[in-house]
């Protein structure tokens, strides 16, 4: 899988060069104000972890850059342009990939149509064209393979798969189309310790070979592990905004559980 | 960092400690289709009016049962494409309708060729198709309610416009019309086959749902029409065109509604403008007795044909049999029930972890 990273990724990418950036982007729903004046840049060849409590608009925020909704105020730049993605569409065209937290599987369709959903393989490009089908189930049964998931048959609805393998699928997904930039929301969250190990390494390899990846997570352990850039969320805001070198593990726990909150926790949870 | 740095791979386990792949067995693979139910009932229904009706078990007699089963299943193909995709279609009935009365007028008040009614009308049925899903995607309404309204709208058009146009409450026959006589041919010819006579309908019908079912499996759209239906959030979500999927299956529905009003036009040369009232519940029905999910995401095309010719094969057997035919709606209530209950047993068995 990591070779199918390099392989699949972009070739004009340069550590450090902005992919993403966001300025002062706000999000409301209806009168719900989900993000505030938020600022960050995904950097080519680097992870940038977005840490924060249930609710805090961590999820609200990848889904401005991955089209999914527009944002309300700001500026998104993607590539040095700005823009207002319309449709997860243009966002994919533009080589961004996203893992998202409820997965966007289709249960009732098999596993290959669900890796290649949106992106399929067809031989020739006019209307009503047929499906690569054979090439299609050979790619996702191979890619599932490199993530050390064996599904029984990639012909089953995806749905009669576990949380876990779901997750996979759709990690090993994103990483097969995701070009320049990679959003994973919470993909570890439903894994055991293997699979999660799994995963932190493509993440790694995905940074390695130059994508920009947007990595979040409720466990801090697994954001240090990885992470270049680290950015806290709290009701919308961010609230801590470090690189690696500005901040430890213990300094990054303790103002993800809000230091002070926490050693109020632990005092009520005495016995 | 320009070109990206080739990295270590994971250690994979190592193929003999995962569990060895294994396709599905036939038999499982069979009874996940979601036509198998309705091929089971009509194996049934077919035995029982051959067995208890003599004139069921003629070749002119099949005939009439696909022809009457063609009538059905034209719309029906449509409307199944649509249920998969998620949708509802209540207007697809006097839809069908509309385009006869259009063409029909189009052709006589104007004196034109019959072909220039048959055109004017396929665009005035894609137009309506359009304009539902259209109104779909932009309220965010259910298709019942929206359908729901086109229906009641399209009722009064059809009736009013046909008496202020013909003072009548049907069309004047267009048999005389320059063109009537290849477009006869076309959608409502005979087609001798030497033991029997099929209607033209009935070829149309069967190409149709072998269209539908490569459309469906083999090509990308059939993998966004089962999407769409399937989770619509998800499939926008990976970049599925949800809106441009949902407003073609309406104009699908439109297209075989068109189709059968040239056929029902050419084949009696006249329409009644009150037609097809209830028919879209019939199409329904067939769609849901061929495995359409109600809920989406789950159908064929080809359940649908054996979902209409299941009709075809009632309403004439009830004749053939010498009983009264009001028992046809009572029979279309029970199967309808069974198939929801059959389908979700289907569902339940395919999609749920073993
Ligand atoms: N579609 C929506 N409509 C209205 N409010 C929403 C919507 N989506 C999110 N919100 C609100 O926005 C806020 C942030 O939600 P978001 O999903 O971004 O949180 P999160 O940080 O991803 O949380 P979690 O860790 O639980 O995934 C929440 O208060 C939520 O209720
Ligand atoms: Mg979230």
């Amino acid at each position: 899988m990591t070779d199918t990273i390099a392989e699949h990724a972009s070739h004009d990418l340069t550590a450090g060069t902005p992919l993403v950036a966001m300025s002062g982007v706000g999000k409301t729903y209806g009168a719900i104000r989900a993000l505030e004046g938020v600022d960050l840049t995904v950097r080519a060849g680097e992870v940038t972890c977005v840490l924060g409590d249930n609710g805090a608009g961590k999820s609200t925020l990848i889904k401005i850059m991955s089209g999914l909704h527009p944002h309300s105020e700001g500026t998104l730049t993607v590539d040095g342009g700005e823009v207002r993605f319309g449709s997860p569409r243009e966002s994919l065209d533009r080589g961004i990939a996203t893992v998202y937290q409820d997965l966007a599987v289709v249960s009732l369709m098999e596993v290959w149509r669900n890796f290649f959903l949106g992106s399929e393989l067809r031989r020739g490009n006019f209307p009503l064209a047929p499906l690569d089908i054979g090439k299609m189930r050979e790619i996702a049964d191979a890619e599932l393979k490199k993530m050390g998931i064996h599904v029984k048959d990639i012909n089953q609805p995806i749905g009669t798969l576990s949380g876990g393998q779901r997750q996979c699928v759709a990690i090993a997904r994103a990483v097969y189309f995701g070009a320049r930039v990679l959003i994973l929301d919470e993909p570890t969250a439903a894994l055991g310790v293997k699979q999660s190990g799994v995963v932190l390494k493509y993440t790694a390899a995905a940074r390695d070979a130059g994508l920009g990846v947007v990595f979040i997570t409720h466990n801090p352990h697994h954001a240090y592990m990885v992470g270049d850039h680290f950015i806290i969320l709290k009701l919308g805001r961010r609230v801590l905004d470090r690189t690696r070198a500005e901040v430890s593990l213990e300094e990054l726990t303790a103002e993800m559980a809000g230091g002070q909150e926490l050693a109020e926790l632990s005092h009520e949870l005495q016995r | 960092m320009s070109t990206p740095v080739a990295t270590q791979s994971p250690p994979t386990p190592s193929s003999p400690d995962g569990p060895v792949r294994v396709e599905r067995s036939l038999g499982a693979r069979v009874l996940g289709r979601p036509e198998i139910g309705a091929f089971a009932a009509a194996v049934v229904i077919f035995v029982f009016f051959f067995v208890i009706a003599p004139p069921f078990r003629t070749p002119e007699a099949l005939s009439t049962i696909l022809y009457s089963a063609s009538t059905i299943g034209i719309v029906a193909l449509g409307v199944a494409l649509l249920m998969i995709g998620g949708e509802f279609d209540l207007s697809s009935g006097v839809a069908v309708t509309t385009s006869a009365l259009a063409s029909a007028m189009l052709s006589y008040q104007l004196s034109l060729n019959v072909w220039v009614g048959v055109i004017v009308s396929l665009v005035i049925s894609l137009a309506i198709g359009a304009l539902n899903g259209w109104l779909l995607v932009k309220t965010k309404l259910p298709s019942f309610l929206i359908t729901l309204s086109t229906f009641f709208v399209l009722q009064g058009v059809n009736l009013g416009v046909t008496k202020l146009v013909t003072g009548t409450v049907a069309t004047t026959n267009i048999n005389q019309l320059d063109g009537f006589a290849s477009a006869r041919t076309i959608f409502a010819g005979d087609i001798p086959l030497g033991f029997m006579t099929l209607k033209a309908s009935v070829i149309w019908w069967l190409v149709f749902v072998a269209v539908a079912t490569w459309i469906l499996l083999r090509t990308r759209t059939g993998n966004w029409i089962f999407a769409v239906g399937g989770n619509q959030d998800s499939a926008r979500a990976v970049g599925v065109p949800v809106a441009k999927v949902k407003i073609g299956l309406f104009m699908g529905v439109a297209f075989m509604a068109w189709f059968l009003g040239q056929h029902l036009l050419m084949n009696f040369s006249t329409v009644q403008a009150g037609l097809g009232v209830g028919n879209e519940l019939i199409y329904i029905v067939a769609a849901v007795v061929g495995g359409a999910l109600l809920t989406g995401g789950f159908g064929s095309a080809i359940g649908a044909a054996i979902g209409a010719f299941i009709f075809g094969m009632t309403t004439q057997g009830i004749v053939y049999a010498g009983w009264d035919p009001n028992w046809f709606k009572t029979f279309l209530g029970v199967m309808l029930l069974l198939a929801v209950l059959v389908n979700l047993y289907i569902k339940n068995s395919a999609s749920k972890r073993k």
